[in-house]
């Protein structure tokens, strides 16, 4: 060994142990994708189920797959409550943070920053295969006795409490993704104060920065608090004690031998603490991608970048202090409600300054509609719809008749899917050139923006109906057994074949994917798109230690059409003119 | 380019990255054992009766273990003041030390326990064993780790010494921030627990 | 930034450093005191509410002694304090909001 070259490392250091920052970003890219895929699965399952109650699954395979939860191919109610807290799991905590953190935040961030890697390597590595081992026990977790968690993506007790063994491993999943989100938050803000290049001062600092250092934030103050509830409901899983279990429980008709004198409700509020900042850090990064390629292809300045900044970090402060608004059921008074009732309202106000900014950021500009830009754009309205979809939640008066709704299930998804999934997708297809070299297809790119954009509104549109006619968001038969559904079932059949068609949507996306890393042609440039911020200052792709010479900052992020300019993007790493 | 700022100070922030790091960690920390204190109050406020710590704990061993936390918390300064004084054998010494008081903690804490076993109280016992039981387990975890981190540092750690005596300072500096954290959230569980 | 300037701080702490040493021990010396003063004040029977408030009072004085010398928090940079207040006052809303949504209960 001592005689080769240290910077040559063998494949197995190189790719798969590695502590290089784009090759993590690289693994968790693909690990997250294989999990969004998985839960995207397991939702294709619940919506056959919702559609045809009852009736067996197209796939045989299936029943073998799954012979205690599909027998004969028919669901039982008990796996369809599996499917639904193992999906909510999955998509969030092993699909879209760890793709938007994770992958892009590991990726971009530090090359955004003028960075030769994280401030921890090792420390990044580490998070990495904690959220890689997270995510194998989520998935034995589906072939233990009972099947895999089936009390809510919420783990709600006293029902998590007296759940089958699902629930253990689902609780032990956590706190390895807690750990590996823990380590990295750590990691990034370490990053980001620490070392940033010369002249990067923090107002140059391009809006994805900002918003990923306001999402690890998040997740660092925001996790522990799980953490601290998973271990006390492990407790009382293990050995028997109370916290979260009431005295005087009956179930089934037997009182629960338990000691009693716990809170049910303190889970709740110690989840939702975690998990109302947790929405932010699902949005956030999403946010700044739209914003970066935005920039990019209006070419002209973002609409008040100090407009944006401040906002998400007022919207980071704040979202400490709204969690209760998803218990406004629970039996809290009206004082307690109306404060979070105000908090909730307070924190739309930067979300819809944000969206404005990036709005307005299209005025007048002469823009490219490739797809990135497509996807970014997408991403505008369908945001907008789920934010604005959520102020009558925040509402206790209207959120008492909304609560628990398809409703509900619109909204977030709603954010979260044409959001965030969409925010996401410009960002592969708009970084990919740096990340390969090598420029994906732009007719496949649109034909899968178009198919996604149509196939995403039918699963989701029809939920807002659903909600409002009262269906509840639990029912394993969608809703037959209840007459007052009766109107609006018929939106069932209609959202699975969406689903199925939002499926076949992404193919064209594969085959982009697999056909552009095939092809040989490479991007002539290190910035194809005419890019001002400093990732494309780096050889394609970075190689380790990213650039080749120590880069310096001279000048904002969003530098582009300037007046008398030769050029209609000004990079923050070229020095003015009259300086050369 | 390496990675800059590992052991001096950047200008601006007059912080090196570990410097950081830890005390990131130790504010996600503060939130963790914020939550359990929190739990600790819901339930305490929640409970028809609530034993007081005094007749249900052994409050004199109780005593004697914050007074061996403290007692390692100088001792881990005085190692790091060695580093800082170029002095490795004082670093040695007091490092030891520090070691060494952290395992009669534990030894004690498990006489605790044992005599609690041996009563046939478990944490299923009742609220307050409940979080009697997971506040002071987390914490020895904690303990634990600490005695790793500075076993490390007193043995294959220390030949950093050698070759980076400035890096090796900051090492001990960061293991110190976080044992130093171990001892503060004692100060606080050891009244809330045995003297209410 | 120059490696000079390096050797000047280090230099600089080398003289403090026994200065530093005698406070550490003074605060050594006030935390054994605490922890005495706070186990005889348990036995003093005092209220309920007159203990609880006396323990919390002598325990953040030990806390803030720990915080403020062992860890140097006292001449800590601004980045840090600004952390450190996020986490605090994100921790006091905690247990404070979920108190009062326990007791603001809706009357019958």
């Amino acid at each position: 060994m001592s005689v080769e070259d240290h910077n040559e490392l063998g494949f197995w250091r190189k790719y798969i142990f590695s502590t290089d920052h784009k090759v993590i970003g690289v693994q968790y890219a693909l690990t997250s994708f294989f999990f969004l895929l998985v839960g995207f699965s397991l939702v294709l399952m619940m919506r056959w189920q919702l559609a045809y109650p009852g009736q067996p699954m197209p796939f045989e395979f299936l029943s073998k797959i799954f012979p205690a939860g599909l027998p004969g191919g028919v669901m039982v109610p008990e796996f369809y409550n599996s499917l639904g807290a193992m999906h909510g799991t999955i998509m969030v905590f092993l699909g879209i943070v760890p793709l938007a953190f994770g992958a892009f935040g590991n990726f971009v961030v530090p090359l955004q920053i003028g960075a030769p890697d994280m401030a921890f390597p090792k420390l990044n590595a580490a998070s990495y295969w904690a959220f890689f081992l997270g995510g194998i026990v989520m998935l034995i977790s589906f072939w233990v006795p009972g099947g895999a968690a089936n009390s809510g993506w919420t783990s709600y007790p006293p029902l998590a409490n007296i759940a089958t063994t699902g629930q253990t491993w689902w609780l032990c999943g956590m706190v390895l993704l807690i750990t590996s989100s823990l380590l990295g938050s750590v990691n990034f803000i370490a990053t980001i104060i620490q070392l940033r290049a010369k002249g990067m001062t923090y107002m140059r600092l391009p809006f994805f920065v900002w918003a990923q250092l306001v999402t690890a934030f998040l997740l660092l103050l925001a996790f522990p608090p799980l953490e601290a509830a998973g271990v006390m409901q492990l407790m009382d899983r293990l050995f028997d004690t109370s916290f979260f279990m009431p005295s005087g429980l009956i179930v089934s008709g037997e009182a629960v031998d338990v000691s009693g004198g716990g809170s049910p409700l303190l889970w709740q509020h110690l989840f939702w603490f975690l998990a109302h900042p947790e929405v932010y850090v699902l949005i956030l990064p999403g946010m700044g991608i739209v914003a970066e390629v935005i920039a990019n292809n209006t070419r002209k300045p973002l609409w008040g970048y100090k407009s944006l900044v401040y906002s998400v970090l007022f919207l980071g402060f704040l979202s400490f202090f709204v969690w209760a608004h998803h218990m406004y059921m629970t039996g809290m008074g009206t004082v307690i409600s109306a404060f979070f009732q105000t908090t909730t309202m307070i924190i739309s106000v930067p979300s819809v300054i944000i969206l404005t900014c990036l709005f307005i950021s299209l005025w007048g500009g002469s823009i490219r509609f490739n797809t990135p830009m497509l996807f970014a754009l997408g991403f505008l309205p369908m945001f907008g719809i789920g934010g604005l979809t959520g102020l009558p939640l925040g509402f206790n008066a209207t959120d008492l008749y909304l609560h628990d709704t398809y409703y509900v299930i619109g909204h977030f998804h709603y954010v979260v899917a044409p959001g965030t999934i969409f925010a996401l997708f410009a960002g592969v297809y708009y970084w990919f050139p740096k990340v390969t070299g090598k420029m994906m297809n732009e007719m496949l790119g649109k034909i899968h923006f178009w198919a996604s954009m149509i196939f995403m509104n039918g699963v989701f549109m029809p939920m807002f109906i659903q909600g409002l006619g009262g269906v509840n968001r639990r029912l394993y038969d969608g809703g037959l057994q209840y007459a007052q559904n009766e109107p609006v079932l018929h939106w069932n059949v209609f959202m699975t074949t969406s689903a199925i068609c939002l499926g076949f949507a992404q193919i064209p996306f594969l085959i982009n994917l697999i056909a552009t890393l095939c092809k040989k042609k490479r991007v002539e440039s290190d910035n194809p798109w005419e890019a001002t911020t400093l990732e494309w200052a780096t050889p394609t792709p970075p190689p380790h230690g990213n650039f080749l010479t120590e880069p310096v900052i001279y000048r904002g992020p969003y530098e582009y059409s300037v007046p008398g300019a030769k050029k209609d993007f000004t990079p923050q790493f070229e020095p003015d003119e009259e300086s050369k | 380019m390496d990675i800059p700022y590992t052991v001096q100070p950047r200008p601006d922030t007059g912080l090196y990255n570990a410097k950081v790091g830890i005390w990131l960690f130790l504010a996600s920390e503060v939130m963790l054992f914020g939550a359990l204190f929190s739990t600790y109050i819901l339930l305490r406020v929640g409970a028809i009766d609530w034993p007081e710590g005094v007749d249900v704990l052994n409050v004199p061993l109780g005593t004697l273990n914050t007074l061996v936390l403290i007692t390692s918390s100088i001792t881990m300064v005085m190692a790091w003041a060695g580093c800082v004084m170029k002095d490795f054998k004082r670093f040695r010494f007091f490092m030891g030390l520090t070691i060494l008081l952290a395992c009669v903690f534990l030894v004690v804490k498990s006489f605790e326990y044992g005599s609690k076993f041996s009563h046939h109280i478990y944490p299923k016992e009742g609220a307050f064993y409940a979080i009697y039981f997971t506040m002071t387990g987390l914490h020895a975890f904690h303990v634990i780790c600490g005695i790793v981190v500075n076993a490390y540092l007193w043995g294959p750690g220390a030949k950093l010494w050698k070759k980076n005596p400035a890096q090796f300072t900051n090492r001990v500096e960061v293991a110190g921030l976080f044992w130093h954290f171990v001892d503060l959230v004692w100060i606080f569980l050891f009244p809330v627990l045995y003297l209410l | 930034m120059s490696d000079m300037h390096i050797d000047d701080f280090k230099h600089e702490a080398l003289d403090h450093i026994h200065h530093h040493l005698k406070t550490y021990v003074s605060v050594f010396v006030a935390l054994m005191a605490l922890t005495v003063v706070t186990v005889l004040a348990s036995y003093l029977k005092l209220s309920l509410t007159a203990t609880i408030i006396l323990a919390l009072i002598i325990a953040s004085i030990k806390g803030t002694l720990v915080a403020c010398y062992f860890m140097h928090l006292i001449s800590e940079k601004k980045t840090i304090y600004l952390v450190l207040i996020l986490s605090v006052l994100f921790i006091a809303g905690l247990p404070l909001l979920t108190l009062l949504a326990k007791y603001d209960v809706p009357v019958n």
